[in-house]
C-alpha cells in the first residue's frame, strides 16, 4: 500500500498546456502514471501531449472518472483553481503553484471546510508513491519502492534525502512534500495520520523547517497517537530571526519558530533527530535496522 | 469510549487549538512601510489619526510645527521598532525645538534594539500634534496559521510590544477570529471594546474603527495591521497614535500603490542588488561563504551544514528553479559585490532546475569576471552527465564534492586557506 496515490490514480492536470506544465505532465506520464486529462479554459476539445483536455473540471471528471488533480496554475488564478476543482468534488488536489496571496488562501481554507477534498500544498514538490503513480515535479529516478514514508517541506531537501535513502537501499512507501507556504492545505499531522494507518509504512521521515507549528504539533501526535518509529531533520538552524528565508512560511517571528525548539518537541516525543541533514538516509536506515 | 476521549483530550487539551492562541506570527512574507504612509492609509479608511505631515528638513519641520501650533512630536521615518527608546522620538513645545529636533534625526542612522549595530538611515521626519492620552490601548490583525483565519488582537495593555504582555498578562488581551465569508461584524467589535473597558460611545466608535482596519487589511493584502497605541484621548476620543502595516509579497502583483511605497534606503544594498538581478530568494548572513543553492529548504540545510562543518554562510541564496544561466551568472556578481567572500560552495540537486543549464552558467560566470576564490561545486539530479561533462571540458579551476557533506567540508577547509 501507500498513502494518498498508487496505481488506481486517475490523475488529471490544471494547467496542462502551459510550458510548466506540459514538461512535468510527460514526465509524469513517462513514470507510468495514468494522466486522463487536462484543464485549460479556452482549449477544451483538444488534445495535448495525447492527454483529452476540457474547459472545466467538472466536464473532465464526469468523462474520464479522473480522482486527483495536479496543478500548474499561475499564482494569481490558482486560488480559484483550488476552488473549482473542490466544487467539482475532486478527493485529492496537489498544488505545486508558488506564490499565491495569503488571503487567496484564506478564502480557499473556508471553502475546504467540511469538504471532502483534500489539498496537498501549494508550494509544494508533490506526491509521489515509487512504482505506482507520481502527481507532482519530484526526479523519479531517485525513488525505490520501500516502508519508509517521507513528509516534509521542503523541495530539493527531499531529493536529497530520498537518494540518500535510496542510495542505501531503504526504499519508500510514500513521499509527501505538503510544501513551503504559510497555510498549506495538508500539515504534518494530516499526513502523519494517514501513515501510521498504512499497512507497508513502517518508519516516517519529517523534514521541517524554521517558522510555524507545526512541528510542535507533529510532536504531540507522535507522542500520543503513533506507534511507528519517526526520523526528523529541521532545516534553518543557522537562520537569523525575522527573514524570510525563500519559503513563505520559512521565517521565525517568535521562539516556537525555531529550529532548535521544534527539534527539541520532536525528540522529546520519541523521534530521532538526523545530526545533520547529509545523515538522514543512514540515521533512518539505522532506526529500521533496530525494529 | 472514555479512555479514546481521554486521548483525544491529551492530544488537544495540552497543545490543541485554543490552548496555544496567542501566537504574533504573522503570515506571508512581508513589505514594510514608514508609519506616515500607514498612517495615511488608516485615514484613507476613516480611522482617525493625529494631524501632521512628513518632512525631509529640519526648515520643514520648523513650519510644519508652525502650521500645527502648539506641542507637537518629531519621530524619525525608519523601519525599526524601539525608536522612543533610541532617540528617535521627541516631543517639543515650539517650532523652533521642533527644527532642532530634526536636525539632529535627519541624516543620521537609528540604532535600537531591532536594528542591529549599523542601524538604519533617517532621511525624514514625521511632525504630528502631540496629543494628551488618557488610556493607551493595542488593536492588531493577522492572519493565524492554526485556524487559517484572520484575527483581530485587542488589548488594553497598549503602549508596550504585544509579545510581552502575551508573556506577562494574556488574559488582558482579547482576540476574535474573522470569517472571510461574512466579514468583521459589530458583536465582534463589541466583545474586543468591551474586553478593553471601553465605554458609551466609544464602543461604537471602536466596532467602526476595528471594521474600517479589517476592511484595509483585507482591501491591501496586510500580512499584520497593528495600531499601538491607540489612544483615548483626554476627551475621549480614539486616535491611531502608531501604526505598523506590513504586506504580503506575493500579493503585491495586484496593488501598485503599495508597491509604490517602498524604501529601498531602508533595506539591505546586498538584498536590493540581488532583486535588481532578478534573484528574489536572498538574504545576507554574518560569515565569509559565498553559497548558490536551489531550493529554500535546501539552501538552509547547506548553510546548516557549513556551521557544523566550523564555517560560516555569507548568504542564503536560493536561485529557484528558472532554466536560464543569466541567474547564475549574476549569482557569482553578488559574490564579487560582497567583499567578505572568501569562498562559495554550489550546491544543486536537480529538478526542476537542470544541471546543465547551471553547468553551464557557472562557466559564462568564469569566461565574464575575474573569480578571486576558491568555487566547490556539487551537483546531483536531472542532467547531471551533462552538466558534468560541460565543467570538465570548460577547463575552469572548481572543487567538485560528490554529496553536499563532502561540499560544505571542502568549502570551509576553502575558505581558511587550506584548499586552493
Amino acid at each position: 500500500m501507500s498513502i494518498l496515490v498508487d496505481e488506481s490514480t486517475r490523475l488529471l492536470v490544471q494547467g496542462i498546456t502551459g510550458s510548466e506544465g506540459s514538461f512535468h505532465t510527460q514526465r509524469c506520464i513517462e513514470y507510468g502514471t495514468k494522466v486522463v486529462a487536462g484543464v485549460t479554459p479556452g482549449k477544451g476539445g483538444s488534445k495535448h501531449l495525447r492527454v483529452p483536455v476540457f474547459n472545466t473540471i467538472e466536464k473532465a471528471m464526469a468523462e474520464t472518472g479522473a480522482n486527483a488533480s495536479l496543478m500548474f496554475v499561475p499564482p494569481a488564478f490558482a486560488a480559484d483553481g483550488i476552488l473549482e476543482a473542490t466544487e467539482a468534488g475532486m478527493p485529492l488536489i496537489v498544488c505545486i503553484t508558488e506564490g499565491i496571496p495569503v488571503l487567496d488562501m484564506v478564502k480557499v481554507h473556508r471553502y475546504l471546510k467540511g469538504k471532502p477534498t483534500r489539498l496537498i500544498g501549494p508550494n509544494c514538490p508533490g506526491v509521489m508513491s515509487p512504482g505506482k503513480c507520481k502527481a507532482g515535479i519530484m526526479v523519479g529516478e531517485i525513488h525505490l519502492p520501500g516502508n519508509v514514508g517521507v513528509v516534509s517541506r521542503s523541495g530539493t531537501l527531499t531529493y536529497d534525502v530520498v537518494s540518500q535513502l535510496t542510495g542505501l537501499g531503504v526504499g519508500q512507501s510514500t513521499c509527501v512534500g505538503i510544501g513551503g507556504d504559510a497555510l498549506p492545505g495538508s500539515t504534518f499531522v494530516d499526513i502523519l495520520k494517514l501513515f501510521q494507518a498504512d499497512q507497508d509504512t513502517k518508519a516516517v521521515v519529517i523534514i521541517g523547517e524554521i517558522g510555524g507549528t507545526m512541528e510542535q504539533e507533529a510532536a504531540e501526535f507522535i507522542n500520543h497517537k503513533m506507534t511507528k518509529p519517526v526520523v526528523a531533520f529541521i532545516a534553518g538552524s543557522t537562520a537569523p530571526p525575522g527573514k524570510r528565508m525563500g519559503h513563505a512560511g520559512a521565517i521565525i517571528t517568535g521562539s516556537a519558530g525555531k529550529a532548535s525548539e521544534k527539534m527539541k518537541a520532536l525528540s522529546q516525543a520519541g523521534a530521532t533527530i538526523a545530526p545533520t541533514p547529509a545523515e538522514v538516509g543512514l540515521t533512518t536506515k539505522e532506526v529500521l535496522e533496530n525494529l | 469510549m472514555v479512555a479514546v476521549l481521554k486521548t483525544v483530550f491529551a492530544f488537544f487539551g495540552e497543545r490543541g487549538f485554543e490552548s496555544h492562541p496567542l501566537r504574533f506570527e504573522e503570515q506571508g512574507g512581508k513589505l514594510k512601510i514608514h508609519e506616515y504612509q500607514a498612517k495615511a492609509l488608516l485615514g484613507q479608511y476613516g480611522i482617525p489619526v493625529p494631524k501632521g505631515n512628513v518632512v525631509h528638513t529640519p526648515a520643514e519641520a520648523k513650519k510644519m510645527a508652525t502650521e500645527i501650533g502648539g506641542k507637537v512630536v518629531v519621530k524619525a521615518q525608519a523601519y525599526a521598532g524601539g525608536r522612543g527608546k533610541a532617540g528617535g522620538i521627541k516631543t517639543v513645545n515650539s517650532p523652533e525645538d521642533a527644527e532642532k529636533a530634526a536636525r539632529q534625526m535627519i541624516g543620521t542612522k537609528l540604532v535600537t534594539h531591532q536594528t542591529g549595530p549599523e542601524g538604519v538611515p533617517v532621511s525624514k521626519v514625521l511632525v504630528e500634534e502631540a496629543s494628551d492620552a488618557a488610556r493607551e490601548l493595542y488593536l492588531s490583525i493577522l492572519v493565524d496559521a492554526v485556524s487559517h483565519l484572520p484575527v483581530m488582537m485587542a488589548s488594553e495593555a497598549g503602549g508596550m510590544e504585544i509579545e510581552e504582555v502575551a508573556q506577562s498578562a494574556p488574559e488582558r488581551i482579547f482576540k476574535s477570529h474573522i470569517d472571510p465569508a461574512i466579514g468583521f461584524q459589530p458583536f465582534q467589535g463589541r466583545k474586543l471594546a468591551y474586553g478593553m473597558h471601553l465605554d458609551g460611545g466609544q464602543v461604537g466608535e471602536a466596532t467602526r474603527l476595528m471594521t474600517n482596519l479589517y476592511k484595509l487589511f483585507m482591501d491591501k493584502d496586510c500580512s499584520l495591521a497593528e495600531i499601538n497605541p491607540l489612544v483615548v484621548t483626554a476627551d475621549g476620543k480614539l486616535l491611531a497614535l502608531d501604526a505598523k502595516l506590513n504586506f504580503d509579497d506575493n500579493a503585491l502583483y495586484r496593488h501598485k500603490d503599495i508597491q509604490e511605497l517602498r524604501d529601498k534606503e531602508q533595506e539591505e544594498p546586498l538584498e536590493i542588488q540581488a532583486r535588481d538581478w532578478g534573484i528574489n530568494n536572498y538574504v545576507k548572513m554574518d560569515g565569509d561563504i559565498g553559497c548558490m543553492v536551489n531550493g529554500a529548504g535546501l539552501a538552509m540545510a547547506v548553510n546548516d551544514l557549513i556551521q557544523y562543518c566550523g564555517g560560516r554562510a555569507a548568504n542564503f541564496l536560493d536561485i529557484g528553479t528558472l532554466n536560464n544561466t543569466e541567474r547564475v551568472v549574476n549569482s557569482f556578481k553578488m559574490f564579487i559585490a560582497d567583499p567578505r567572500i572568501k569562498a562559495v560552495l554550489v550546491n544543486i540537486f536537480g529538478g526542476m532546475a537542470r544541471v546543465d543549464v547551471i553547468a553551464k552558467g557557472v562557466v559564462e560566470a568564469y569566461q565574464q569576471m575575474d573569480i578571486p576564490f576558491p568555487i566547490v561545486v556539487r551537483l546531483a539530479g536531472t542532467n547531471l552527465e551533462e552538466g558534468e561533462r560541460i565543467l570538465a571540458e570548460s577547463g575552469i579551476d572548481f572543487i567538485p564534492a560528490k554529496d553536499f557533506y563532502d561540499g560544505a567540508r571542502k568549502v570551509v577547509e576553502a575558505a581558511k586557506g587550506v584548499v586552493k
